[in-house]
């Protein structure tokens, strides 16, 4: 029988020779060492990789390290602190993004699960993608913004430049306006994450726009700011000058830490309240213009066609919009008896004034608490005690923010909009949501207005 | 006098003299960055509807053709009619549409309200594996082929910053600003549908 302190010994003997094959590995979060040199190493000789140490985290759920589960992690030291180290969530997590399925993977989305967030923050790693041209690799050294167009004063900044400016932060959602396309004429997605799962809230930090743009001195006349991308789609978005003069910002931070690749990294265009698309990823470029540019985006993509044929443009601000995120699609409740419900609640005009929850299909609706921070153009998280009798019904919410506005009903939505088709008019759809709750406890996307 | 009211004091006096330094030029309050050669600028191309911003060259819709079964049939079809890429031509008539089972068909011909868009964006942003990589001579052709295949300029268009602004697109009054927020009818006057999830959606 191996005694206890022998078994300690190799123990922290293995944690230690695991942490040498980890920092290793270029796949690992401990990777120690030069991965371009890794790269071209393996291109070399790509025949050897075979005989390079194979990833620890093989089959750790994305972004976790899968490490010995003890019986009692009370009778055993944990695994040793790394001298260095980037933290990994626990290996019995297994949220991910999920990629909506579109033709290439280049121009597509994919969704934070909505369902197993708590609190108002996205996890930066879960943090909704729209990309039109994949996702840009930029070294920030190497990096320039420019300012022209009609301003006294061209400029050209590096992110070291931007950096030096007196900064801000804000907590504020994004939201993509295709959020919920599936949706306008029957429910098609199973889950929260596919219904709703193109809206995800960050601390953004960074220079406000309107210091840049002071700096360059507005030519007279100036009307439309482009902001253009360095991505391989090079997108680019006109923003009234106005919009881009009141509150816009330009961030290099997310979370606390360098905004993620797939969030713009090393730039974004911020737009407060305004539809994902615009808050420009990889921001390169700012012209200044006495016209909005009509972009491929603005035009022929993030419109709004109605059914008499003629569509709306620049139709930036998200509108109010909540949903439950539990219980929601998919889930099964364990019989009668108390369930906290709880969802998510934001506007683009600002902050939410109210949330009222209905647990009979809208015939009643009752005030749901919220949860401080309520901070304007923000996740708000609101929660409802509900006691289930057991009986088929249907879950919904309503926001209300400090504008007055009310979340419409699908039915509302339509009646102003119509029904140009199966999507309806794709984008700006933020009607109340439904959840069945049949007897045996499912819970089922359902349309119910 | 207290330490911020002095940090205020200094900063503002150093802005003052950059003013002077800077007379001539627009102030800067911090001047960090520098100014970028017109060069620099010149890699940029970012057309308005009235052309400006538009660069030199012209091309035919024969050499479009050339370019387009190159680099663009793969993904967007011989018959320009779709595939991985958008479908750039046809759905005339299909806009005006109330039925939710019938989608609009919306290209380049039925719904792009500007000419000079499809210039700026083939430049910008295809062919998807290699965006930027065309020139201005090829955008301008690829720009005449295309709308020559929708029947909007004629088969000998050539198509240049001078002639592109003047094509007159089928879509061009198509649009209308921003109207929201919207004020709904009261819900008991709205369409009422209780539908649930189909068994084989996913």
């Amino acid at each position: 029988m191996t005694r206890p302190v022998d078994d300690l010994d190799l123990r922290l003997a293995r944690e230690v020779r695991d942490l040498a094959v980890k920092q290793r590995d270029p796949a690992s979060p401990y990777f120690r060492g030069d991965r371009r040199r890794f790269m071209l190493q393996s291109v070399a000789a790509a025949g050897a990789l075979a005989a390079l140490p194979r990833p620890a985290s093989a089959q750790a759920p994305l972004g976790a390290t899968v490490h010995d589960v003890p019986p009692d992690a009370s009778k055993t030291p944990g695994y040793p602190l790394a001298d260095e180290s980037y933290g990994t969530r626990s290996q019995f997590e297994t949220e991910v993004r999920r990629r909506f399925k579109t033709a290439t993977p280049l121009s597509s989305w994919t969704m934070t699960p909505l369902e197993a967030g708590v609190g108002i923050v996205t996890p930066s790693g879960l943090h909704f993608e729209r990309s039109h041209g994949g996702t840009a690799v930029i070294d920030p050294a190497k990096h320039s913004l420019y300012v022209h167009g009609m301003v006294d004063e061209p400029r050209k900044y590096s992110m070291k430049d931007l950096r030096r400016f007196p900064s801000i932060s804000r907590m504020m959602f994004v939201e993509c306006s295709g959020n919920g396309l599936t949706e306008w004429s029957k429910p098609t997605m199973r889950t929260v994450q596919f219904t709703h799962g193109l809206t995800s809230t960050s601390e953004w930090t960074g220079v406000p726009l309107s210091t840049i743009l002071n700096e360059s001195g507005l030519a007279h006349g100036a009307k439309w700011l482009l902001a253009e991308g360095g991505d391989a789609a090079a997108m680019t978005r006109s923003i009234p000058i106005d919009k881009a003069m009141k509150d816009c910002f330009l961030a290099y931070g997310q979370n606390g830490e360098a905004i993620r690749p797939e969030q713009g990294y090393p730039l974004r265009l911020m737009v407060p309240g305004c539809e994902g698309n615009i808050n420009i990823k990889w921001l390169r470029r700012l012209e200044v213009s006495d016209a909005p540019f009509m972009t491929r985006e603005e035009t022929s993509k993030y419109t709004d066609l109605l059914p008499d044929g003629k569509a709306v443009q620049f139709s930036l601000v998200m509108e109010a919009k909540s949903v439950i995120t539990s219980p929601s699609g998919e889930m099964t409740l364990d019989g009668p008896g108390f369930y906290e419900i709880t969802g998510l609640a934001w506007s683009g005009r600002g902050a939410v004034r109210r949330v009222d929850v209905s647990t009979d299909g809208g015939r009643t609706w009752r005030r749901a608490a919220l949860q401080s921070p309520v901070l304007p153009i923000c996740h708000t998280r609101f929660r409802f005690a509900w006691k289930w009798d057991g009986d088929e019904t249907v879950l919904q919410s309503r926001c209300v923010d400090e504008t007055g506005y009310v979340q419409p009903t699908l039915g509302q939505l339509i009646a102003v909009r119509g029904l140009n088709g199966p999507l309806g008019s794709i984008y700006h759809l933020n009607a109340i949501q439904s959840w069945h709750v049949a007897r045996d406890g499912k819970v089922t996307n359902v349309h119910h207005y | 006098m207290s330490t911020i009211t002095e940090i205020a004091l200094a900063v503002a006096a150093a802005a003052l003299a950059t003013h002077a330094v800077a007379a001539d030029m627009h102030a800067t309050a911090y001047d960090f960055g520098t100014r970028p050669s017109e060069a620099e600028l010149g890699h940029f191309v970012s057309p308005l509807p009235d052309g400006r911003g538009l660069p030199q060259g012209s091309g035919s819709v024969l050499e479009g053709k050339s370019v387009y079964q190159q680099q663009c049939a793969s993904c967007h079809g011989e018959k320009l009619q779709g595939g991985i890429g958008d479908r750039l031509i046809g759905g005339r008539g299909t806009l005006v549409n109330d039925d939710p089972t019938k989608a609009p068909v919306k290209t380049v011909e039925s719904y792009w309200p500007y000419a000079t868009t499809l210039f700026d964006y083939i430049k910008r942003a295809m062919p998807m594996a290699a965006p930027g990589s065309l020139a201005d001579n090829q955008v301008y052709a690829l720009t005449a082929y295309i709308l020559s295949q929708a029947n909007i300029v004629s088969d000998d268009a050539i198509m240049s910053a001078d002639t592109l602004p003047k094509v007159e697109m089928p879509n061009r009054d198509g649009f209308i600003p921003d109207h929201r927020p919207e004020h709904f009818p009261p819900v008991s006057r709205t369409p009422h549908q209780t539908l649930a999830i189909s068994p084989a959606a996913k």
